[in-house]
């Protein structure tokens, strides 16, 4: 086989062509994420299209929250416990539980699970939007789409993303309890008198700033390929797949840039 | 040929059938991918007229209407919508200009998370200083004037083509624009409901004297906008004598090559020795 064989219909793109679009696509989406912001203090701001999505983000994302939550603070437990018990230390299972959940497991499971499900869901509507000129006649009707539908969602997004991780944290703590109490026969009071003093500012500081920058990635993300889908139903899933990938890794590789951060603001080496 | 009953609430603009221009497009060019669409275009729409833009499929007829609005930026050429060069405006200022006017998209666009009444009532809605009833009353209006005054409750996925089409020209003309523009009304549309539509631009035409632009691929629709005239007294469309043909404010402008080949009435275009019109048109 030639290679040319090998490469027939393979689109091929100089590195000069490559990088200008990804630098365009950087522009485009700072420009969108610029005017989201602005938009909040301009007239009008839809407080009824906010409420809405805070209704579809915030509520329909609850009952997957509060499972996972409470699933990955009882395997969190479980998994300490094993390594605990080898050194008689089991009472601070609870203390390991609650740092862990609160800085770290928290705020990246419900980011993770709130991009898969609302980050695609963004990506699928606006794109679908574009590649049925639905978003052109909102403009020709006079009104701004990032106004009406991307400031909406990322004020939404942020909001119910802080309370989602608050959520998340308590039920992976009563996860936690429950596989301590349950299963290792540890005192309930004593399992919670150890979570709740283990915890200090600096952990629920980190711990509730990453739901704010995760919630902000991932409705700016999804709205992003949203509005730049192109070419039909097609473009809209690649769109909606894109979306919840650039989300996923963004929000993996903040955690760790905001975590690192925190560290160095309070002291921690 | 039935039409439907005109909403008498609705006045009619006071300036009719001036000379004056409301859209100019000036040596217009823009292309895409490297491909150029439309090459240095020059033409005006006046007042009160109704022109009909002809071209094979990918001439760029929807690409003037999505310019005109300033959906689209030009490569290069101005172009001046009631008095405003669009070509230098902001979004946020064309925002204000849109306002100005209508436009059916070609396959509707209308808002399927929302009901007919919430598409019809988009931008009343959005002035954010009308009452509710004086909404209510115009959205019944509205689409009263396309007969589909029992769909409002219904949502856009409930609708067939031809309702789906009645209902954006129901939104088009809610706020009583100055310009409309159409993009393909009757495109996949069966010949009854086309007749329809076109039944309800002619009406829009004779009876508000609104300007308008209106992309087509289907000759027979525009040829019969330029020989029926609307009469208020019978509600219906009616044929004009062939030697009242001008009197109607049609014109037709055809596009090949992405280069304006005619412009004119239809008595010109009928007398054009163009060979390739000659074909267009036989």
């Amino acid at each position: 086989m030639a290679a040319g064989d090998f490469l027939s219909g393979v689109d091929l793109i100089s590195p000069a062509e490559f990088a200008k679009e990804k630098v365009l696509a950087i522009q485009v989406y700072a420009l969108l994420v610029g005017r989201s912001i602005a938009n909040l203090f301009k007239h009008p701001v839809y407080w009824g299209d906010m409420l809405q999505q805070a209704d579809l983000i915030g509520v329909g994302s609850l009952p997957i929250v509060v499972l996972t939550g409470f699933s990955i603070g009882g395997s969190l437990a479980l998994n300490s416990a094993n390594t605990l018990q080898r050194f008689g230390s089991l009472s601070l299972i609870g203390q390991l539980v609650a740092v862990g959940m609160v800085t770290e497991l928290g705020p990246v499971i419900t980011g993770l699970m709130v991009s898969g499900r609302n980050a695609s869901g963004m990506a699928s509507e606006l794109g679908s939007m574009v590649v049925t000129e639905q978003i052109d006649a909102m403009r020709a009707l006079g009104t701004d789409p990032t106004k009406k539908l991307v400031t909406p969602r990322v004020v939404s997004t942020v909001f119910m993303l802080f309370f989602l991780t608050i959520i998340s944290d308590a039920c992976g703590l009563a996860g936690g309890g429950a596989v301590s109490s349950l299963m290792f026969g540890m005192d309930w009071h004593q399992y919670w008198s150890s979570a709740w003093q283990a915890l200090v500012f600096r952990d629920v500081f980190t711990g509730l700033l990453k739901p704010l920058l995760f919630g902000f990635i991932i409705a700016t993300i999804g709205c992003y390929y949203g509005t730049s889908a192109r070419g039909g139903t097609q473009g809209v899933g690649r769109a909606t797949t894109q979306a919840v990938v650039a989300s996923s890794i963004l929000i993996i590789v903040v955690d760790f840039f905001v975590t690192r951060l925190t560290m160095t603001l309070f002291g921690y080496h | 040929m039935a039409a439907p009953p005109t909403p008498l609430e609705m006045p009619a603009p006071s300036v009719a059938g001036s000379a004056e221009p409301v859209i100019v497009f000036e040596e217009v060019s823009i292309g895409f991918e490297d491909k150029p669409v439309l090459d240095a275009i020059s033409f005006r729409l006046t007042r009160g007229e109704t022109k009909a833009i002809f071209g094979v499929a990918g001439s760029g007829k929807s690409t003037i209407l999505k310019l005109a609005l300033g959906l689209m930026k030009p490569d290069s050429g101005r172009i001046y919508v009631l008095g405003e060069e669009v070509t230098q405006m902001s979004e946020e200022a064309l925002f204000d200009l849109r306002r100005r006017v209508g436009i059916v998209f070609q396959e509707s666009a209308l808002f399927d998370s929302l009901r007919v009444r919430e598409n019809v009532a988009f931008r009343l809605l959005e002035e954010g200083n009308i009452s509710e009833d004086e909404i209510e009353r115009r959205v019944r209006e509205a689409l009263s004037f396309v007969e589909l005054e029992r769909t409002v409750n219904m949502f856009p996925s409930e609708l067939s083509g031809g309702m789906r089409r009645r209902v954006a020209i129901a939104r088009a003309i809610v706020t009583q624009p100055e310009i409309l523009l159409y993009d393909s009304p009757t495109g996949g549309l069966d010949p009854v409901t086309s007749t329809t539509i076109i039944a309800l631009v002619v009406k829009q035409r004779d009876v508000y004297k609104t300007s308008s632009l209106l992309v087509t691929h289907r000759l027979q629709d525009a040829f019969v906008m330029a020989t029926h005239y609307f009469d208020r007294e019978t509600n219906q469309m009616r044929a004009l004598g062939s030697r009242a043909h001008g009197e109607v404010p049609m014109t037709f402008l055809i596009l090949r090559n992405g280069k304006v080949i005619f412009d004119g009435d239809i008595d010109a275009l009928k007398l054009s020795k163009d060979e390739y019109i000659r074909e267009y048109i036989s």
